[in-house]
């Protein structure tokens, strides 16, 4: 395993395996257990650095550099030195200067954990950097897709949404392409980047169309001010045209799956008797999310297996 | 005071003594000697007129930690530049006679190149309404180029009047084109990279768009108009178009445009960022090809020197802009000569002749020969080092070149006949 993990894209299958791999050991491991703890990476300290709001993600982070015993630091933006004008350089170093061993960053601006990586020693952890990727995001994703379903190679999957500004989106794209899934993202042509015909993917505006063919069908949060912004015309057309309500999910094959990675806008791109349904995997995402999480801070940190 | 130069080539053609007497080439010619003269070794030398940059950022007044009148010039002066032309988005703005006097007395009392000010078109560079252009131009700055570069003139209405007005005093009026509408949140070029980055995409409609507009305007009032730093294969189909039907139009391209591309985006290193953004390897291509035909008039550096604090953060974050007048010359050498797109009476009418002419400088961009002011540079075009950004002149480190092994090193610059650059060392 490398020493970062900066985005899902450079990733290869090997790498990615091993992560979910080593993810199921963990979650085996911890079956039954009365204590959920590892005691793999005790004396190691892990600096959650949130530059955003987020905290499902920080949370998840926490519990999972808990329960593999290392020390966590949370540290937010807000109400720092970071609101007095430090830079991200000068805060990284001050936080590897009391000594931590990985950095897990949230930043608004796309690339900041890459800027991060090559100021500090220890290993930097993307949590979402604008944007641009959501690395352990996919992964969890990924391994609950596998968990499910049982395989990833020649899964069929169709993202929908706001692919433009979605990070989930792109380290989705990326990491299902390289486990063998076949992508479709289906969005408003307003809310897909210049470029997307790039990608390892098949693009439609339809959603109707592509739902048959689903075996997952994985659902964005779609943000309010892109309201104003004239991408769409209003919440009702969107929901209208691009949400997943029960009557679309209908016409998903019989064992296909609905994901989010949340916060849900119930009523606008999910509704709620679809996240709630048997098909709704979210709340196997977000219990997933710590495991996966987990693998990933003991595989690059090096921890000696318990 | 006289100079003889031994052995020069002069455009790259046969090598020739240059006695430089009094400010002016008095004498080309084999075994020249004068009592007296310090004589310059140049065998084996390109001898070249003093280049002119239409497009610098010497940041004074406002950003002296980033750049000075007298960094910028001894930094032009390495490059083979005898004038340069100080761009308008000083703090304060050089907005009146005031401001672009202080710079062009700065200019002169630094003694190194011609600092030559351009005025902003609107008071502010905010857009709103015209700055004193006569008075400006009336001073002893003797503005001839305006532009609010940094920003663009983007009201039509405003614009063609900015165009009619400077026609009173055959002043041109320099467009930083880009509709702001369509670059909010703008970071790199839109496209497929762009897209995988998750950068905010800067279309190439958002320039092709304005040009489109200005040369239209221009055309029509028949004034002058100079695009500054054009970035994309369009805008040069436009450029080309509009010279086809007799527009007065000039335009420029940055080293940068010539050279590098948007994947330097990848590494988020933000001494990438700049504005325009860089462009694809389509986009490099058609700029050279219209360097190459006259499409596009000159090279304009674009230098813009930025403090390391604000370079060294998260992309987004960051200044755009680059260090430029060190490496020009041999950012063209490496896209224009070598590759044979260009030849030395190319490079001397494209980075001397017209931008002078441009900026109306009579006593710049002129011939080597006879009478002529002695502005001129020697090259040996045949060295070749790998850029590193501690030793350039400019009180900035953002070179984009850092690293990068380029073709060409200045050895001396003359400026009306007095050595500013010796042994590849500024004399003061």
């Amino acid at each position: 395993m490398r020493k970062h993990l900066l985005e899902a894209g450079d990733l290869d299958r090997a790498d990615a395996t091993l992560v979910l791999d080593t993810a199921a050991q963990i979650e085996a491991a911890l079956a039954g257990r009365e204590v959920k703890k590892l005691p793999t990476l005790r004396g190691r300290t892990v600096v959650n650095l949130f530059f955003e709001d987020s905290t499902r993600t920080r949370i998840s982070f926490e519990l999972a550099a808990k329960r593999l015993s290392a020390d966590v630091i949370n540290f937010s933006a807000k109400g720092s030195s970071v609101s007095k004008g430090e830079s991200l350089k000068d805060t990284a170093l001050t936080l590897e200067a009391m000594g931590s061993d990985a950095i897990v960053v949230r930043h608004p601006a796309s690339g900041a954990p890459h800027r991060l990586a090559q100021w500090v020693k220890g290993s930097v952890v993307n949590a979402g950097d604008g944007t641009h990727e959501h690395p352990t995001q996919a992964l969890l994703d990924a391994y609950t897709i596998r968990q499910r379903l049982g395989r990833l190679d020649g899964v069929r999957v169709v993202l929908v949404g706001d692919v433009l500004h979605s990070r989930v989106a792109r380290s989705n794209v990326w990491l299902l392409h390289t486990l063998g899934a076949e992508v479709t993202v289906v969005a408003p042509p307003t809310l897909l980047p210049v470029g997307v015909g790039s990608w390892p993917v098949t693009v439609g505006y339809d959603l109707d169309a592509a739902l048959p063919k689903a075996d997952v069908v994985m659902m964005l949060r779609v943000q309010a001010e892109r309201m104003n912004a004239s991408f769409f015309p209003s919440a009702r057309e969107y929901s209208r045209r691009y949400g997943l309500d029960a009557r679309r999910m209908a016409a998903l094959p019989d064992d296909a799956i609905v994901m989010h990675p949340g916060p849900m806008n119930r009523g606008m791109e999910i509704a709620a008797e679809v996240a709630d349904s048997v098909r709704s995997t979210i709340v196997d995402q977000v219990g997933n999310g710590v495991t996966v999480r987990m693998a990933v801070l003991y595989l690059l940190l090096g921890g000696s297996p318990s | 005071m006289s100079v003889i130069i031994k052995g020069a080539r002069p455009y790259g053609e046969d090598a020739a003594d240059l006695l430089l007497t009094d400010g002016r080439i008095t004498a080309i010619g084999d075994r020249l000697s004068s009592p007296g003269a310090d004589v310059v070794d140049a065998t084996g030398l390109v001898a070249l007129p003093g280049l002119v940059d239409l497009h610098t950022h010497l940041r004074e007044p406002g950003r002296e930690d980033a750049e000075t009148v007298e960094t910028g010039s001894r930094a032009a002066a390495l490059g083979g530049f005898t004038a340069v032309h100080a761009m308008a988005n000083t703090d304060p703005v050089a907005d009146t006679a005031g401001v672009v006097e202080q710079v062009w007395r700065l200019g002169q009392e630094a003694g190194l190149v011609d600092v030559v000010p351009v005025g902003a078109v609107t008071v502010g560079l905010r857009g709103e309404r015209l700055a004193e252009l006569g008075a400006m131009a009336d001073s002893a700055a003797r503005v001839r180029v305006f532009s609010d570069d940094g920003h663009c003139v983007a009201d039509p209405a405003l614009m063609r009047r900015a165009l009619e007005y400077v026609k009173a005093f055959d002043g041109v009026v320099a467009q930083h084109a880009e509709e702001p509408r369509l670059t909010v949140g703008a970071q790199m070029n839109e496209g497929e990279r762009s897209a995988r980055l998750g950068l905010g995409g800067w279309p190439a409609a958002a320039e092709e768009a304005v040009i489109a507009r200005d040369v239209l305007l221009a055309g029509h009032v028949g004034a002058r108009l100079h695009v500054c730093h054009v970035s994309t294969a369009g805008s040069v189909d436009i450029l080309r178009w509009a010279k086809s039907r007799g527009v007065q139009v000039t335009a420029e391209v940055t080293p940068h445009h010539l050279l590098l591309t948007d994947e330097c985006a990848e590494t988020y290193d933000p001494v990438f960022k700049v504005n325009p953004p860089l462009r694809t390897e389509a986009d490099v291509q058609a700029l050279r090809e219209g360097l190459a035909d006259g499409t596009i008039d000159a090279v304009g550096t674009d230098h813009a020197p930025h403090a390391v604090e604000d370079k060294e953060s998260e992309w987004a974050a960051a200044r755009p802009g680059m260090l430029g007048l060190e490496q020009a010359l041999s950012v063209v050498l490496e896209t224009m000569v070598e590759p044979g797109l260009l030849d030395w009476r190319g490079v001397a009418d494209r980075m001397s002749v017209r931008p002078a002419a441009i900026g109306r400088l009579g006593a710049h961009g002129r011939p080597l020969a006879v009478g002529e002011p002695a502005n001129l540079l020697l090259l040996d075009p045949t060295h070749r080092a790998a850029v590193d950004p501690a030793a350039l002149a400019s009180r900035s480190r953002n070179s984009p070149y850092a690293g990068r092994e380029l073709p060409g090193r200045v050895v001396a610059t003359f400026l009306r006949g007095t050595a500013t650059v010796l042994d590849g060392k500024a004399t003061r």
